[in-house]
């Protein structure tokens, strides 16, 4: 508790410190490469024959994921609260590459925690992090995935928290950790919507991002919520089912609990212990949903569908072939959605994608999942 | 009419608040409840109480154990898989109340607790003769409704207090407090260790300038000289994984395993005591 009070009174003083933006803006642009581009999908678009599909492409930033964003603000206030040691745990491995590189660039030490089963399935990803100067350590425990790599993660940090700074990477986790990570990746929204009105030059009518711990949605989101004209979708990992370890869709098998310090909607059964889950994308997979993902739901600001695996694969290989951009499996879900609902909308509407993250990491899995090609 | 029998068996063992200790220090034994099993629970459960404990955590497992190490995380897996539920273990508490006037409180991480609903549990764990509990990952800040329910039925709110809180917290620790504080020994999580910890006077030292409950010190007390040690400047001393690892090494005699291994740890300081009346009279 004491490292979250620190931790939030650093990040609320540096919020307000000029220099601290500046030189986060600075690392944005000429390091990670903001701004990231919007870029309108005409094949796509005329292959779905309705609504106009923009593309935000995060998959082009530094390291191939928007995970770098938050990354880089957590890895100032680091700097600022004078600690050494970075810890941090990843799902897919994108947020722990973008873990390894910040603290490669600023000279902390690092560890990142990741599942066993995930270290599997994203192999290429465990490599990047040990070529970038990190420790990588498996979890055993429990489904060996994304969650158990944050509990043995949030036993590190309780051990060793005067020396060490616990780089959560989505807007999960006790407060400030939910406020901070989604101001540190609201500018992919604050950049969206300004590109969209000055491209199409009007507001989407719908954006579209696939919903993991929540963190590149409520990213997009963000710059938009006050647009009550914009819907705001978020896809949830639909897996290979419905029944309970079969998916990640929090909002539909789920019920309000609270896990790892937070109190949101999560997957469990009814003596509330936390279910297992299953989705293709490792970064998807995981019981818990941010809890302003909770609050934007329930007001009814914002909607959560789901898509299957095989929906994402399909998407994948859909948007790889018609604008030559392979998504990352998590932001596959996002474009299953918009493949359902984009021929529904009208040809005057305008649409955003959040392109999340690029696919390099799950050539494995698309070779073992596409067999016909 | 209620008959009276059943009268006495729901409020007459219940101790009193703040829990007495009688020895220094005393022993606060923690079990993970269902591993191997929950007969097997109530078996070592009273033996630990023969041996010397005073009070009984009785832990509820948890299919997310953040602030457990590898024994406990181990326990909780294994109990899990017997299908051990919040429900079983306030059915067990119920039992053992049947049997032993010794303190009890059920340890639990919170969700399992809300899932059972906050006003339920508290009227199951007062039903059963419990004295209190100690929710693992409910911070006092957050700890209101739950404040209210648990003293509406006198149950005893035990908290956590750790070696890095400033001293503001530690009052908002200890005001929340009743029964006793846990003062948690070391940085870290649950387990077994060689040192002995550092921190812990300073916490203890700090603490009672905020409250004049017990203060029991836990998290890594695994040996009679750690044990006695914590006499010199606690009230008592909570011994969790090293006991759930006795039951861990013992298949098929726990319950003796586990009353020799509370034995060694208590007889060092009432042996260290009684040299000393010996030597002053």
């Amino acid at each position: 508790m004491a490292a979250l009070e620190e931790l939030e009174q650093v990040y609320r003083a540096a919020r307000r410190d000029k220099k601290f933006q500046q030189e986060l803006d600075d690392l944005l642009r000429n390091y990670a490469g903001r701004p990231t581009a919007l870029f309108f999908a005409r094949r796509l678009t005329q292959k779905l024959g309705g609504a106009r599909i923009y593309l935000k492409r995060e998959d082009l930033l530094h390291t191939g994921a928007h995970k770098i964003n938050n990354c880089l603000g957590q890895a100032l206030l680091t700097r600022r609260m004078g600690k050494q040691r970075v810890i941090a745990e990843t799902g897919a491995g994108q947020h722990g590459v973008a873990t390894a590189t910040v603290c490669a660039l600023f000279g902390f030490q690092c560890v990142v925690y990741m599942g066993a089963e995930d270290m599997r399935r994203q192999e290429l990803n465990v490599f990047r992090m040990r070529l970038l100067g990190a420790e990588v350590r498996g979890v055993e425990a429990g489904s060996r995935t994304l969650k158990d790599a944050i509990n043995e993660a949030m036993r590190d940090w309780v051990t060793n928290v005067r020396t060490t700074h616990y780089l959560l990477g989505s807007v999960l986790g006790a407060h400030p950790y939910p406020e901070m990570v989604r101001d540190f990746h609201s500018v992919i929204g604050r950049e969206a919507r300004a590109q969209v009105r000055k491209q199409a030059g009007k507001l989407p009518a719908a954006v579209i991002a696939c919903v993991g711990g929540g963190s590149n949605a409520i990213g997009i989101f963000s710059g938009f919520i006050p647009d009550r004209g914009v819907r705001l979708i978020g896809v949830e990992a639909g897996g290979r089912g419905t029944q309970p370890g079969e998916h990640a869709a929090r909002f539909h098998g789920g019920a309000p609990g609270v896990l790892q310090g937070t109190y949101s909607y999560v997957l469990q059964d009814a003596a509330g212990q936390i279910a297992t889950t299953h989705s293709v994308s490792a970064g998807l997979d995981y019981p818990g949903v941010g809890p302003e993902h909770a609050w934007l739901k329930e007001s009814g600001r914002a909607e959560y569908v789901s898509a299957s695996d095989a929906e994402a694969l399909e998407a994948c290989s859909l948007l790889a072939r018609t604008e030559g951009i392979i998504p990352a499996l998590e932001s596959a879900h996002a474009v299953a959605e918009c493949i359902k609902r984009a021929p529904r909308m009208k040809r005057s509407e305008v649409v955003i994608i959040n392109i999340s993250g690029r696919g390099d990491k799950d050539m494995g899995i698309l070779r073992e999942n596409l067999k016909n090609l | 009419m209620t008959p009276i029998k059943l009268q006495i068996r729901n409020c007459y063992f219940k101790s009193p608040m703040p829990l007495t200790f009688r020895a220094r220090p005393a022993l606060v034994a923690y079990l993970t409840c269902g591993d191997p099993d929950l007969a097997t629970t109530q078996e070592v459960a009273l033996a630990a109480v023969e041996a010397g404990a005073e009070v009984l955590e009785l832990g509820v497992p948890f299919s997310d154990p953040v602030a457990d190490g590898p024994v406990i995380q181990r326990a909780s897996e294994r109990a899990l898989l017997q299908g051990t539920r919040l429900a079983d273990v306030l059915m067990l508490a119920g039992e053992l109340r049947r049997q032993t006037s010794a303190g009890m409180i059920v340890f639990s991480y919170l969700n399992p607790i809300l899932q059972f609903g906050l006003e339920r549990f508290c009227d199951t764990a007062g039903q059963a003769g419990l004295d209190g509990a100690l929710v693992t990952d409910l911070p006092v800040e957050e700890a209101g409704d739950y404040l209210r329910a648990m003293r509406g039925r006198q149950l005893a709110t035990v908290f956590l207090a750790a070696p890095t809180s400033p001293d503001s917290r530690l009052r908002r620790i200890a005001e929340a407090s009743t029964g006793f504080v846990y003062a948690v020994a070391r940085t870290g999580v649950t387990g077994e260790r060689d040192q002995p910890p550092q921190d812990a006077r300073d916490l203890v030292r700090r603490l009672r300038r905020h409250t004049k409950i017990p203060v029991a010190v836990g998290f890594g007390i695994s040996t009679p000289q750690q044990f006695a040690a914590v006499g010199e400047y606690a009230d008592a001393a909570v011994v969790g994984s090293a006991i759930v690892h006795t039951v861990e090494r013992n298949p098929g005699r726990e319950a003796a395993a586990v009353r020799e291994f509370v034995a060694g740890l208590v007889s060092g300081s009432r042996a260290g005591r009684a040299r000393t009346s010996a030597t002053r009279a």
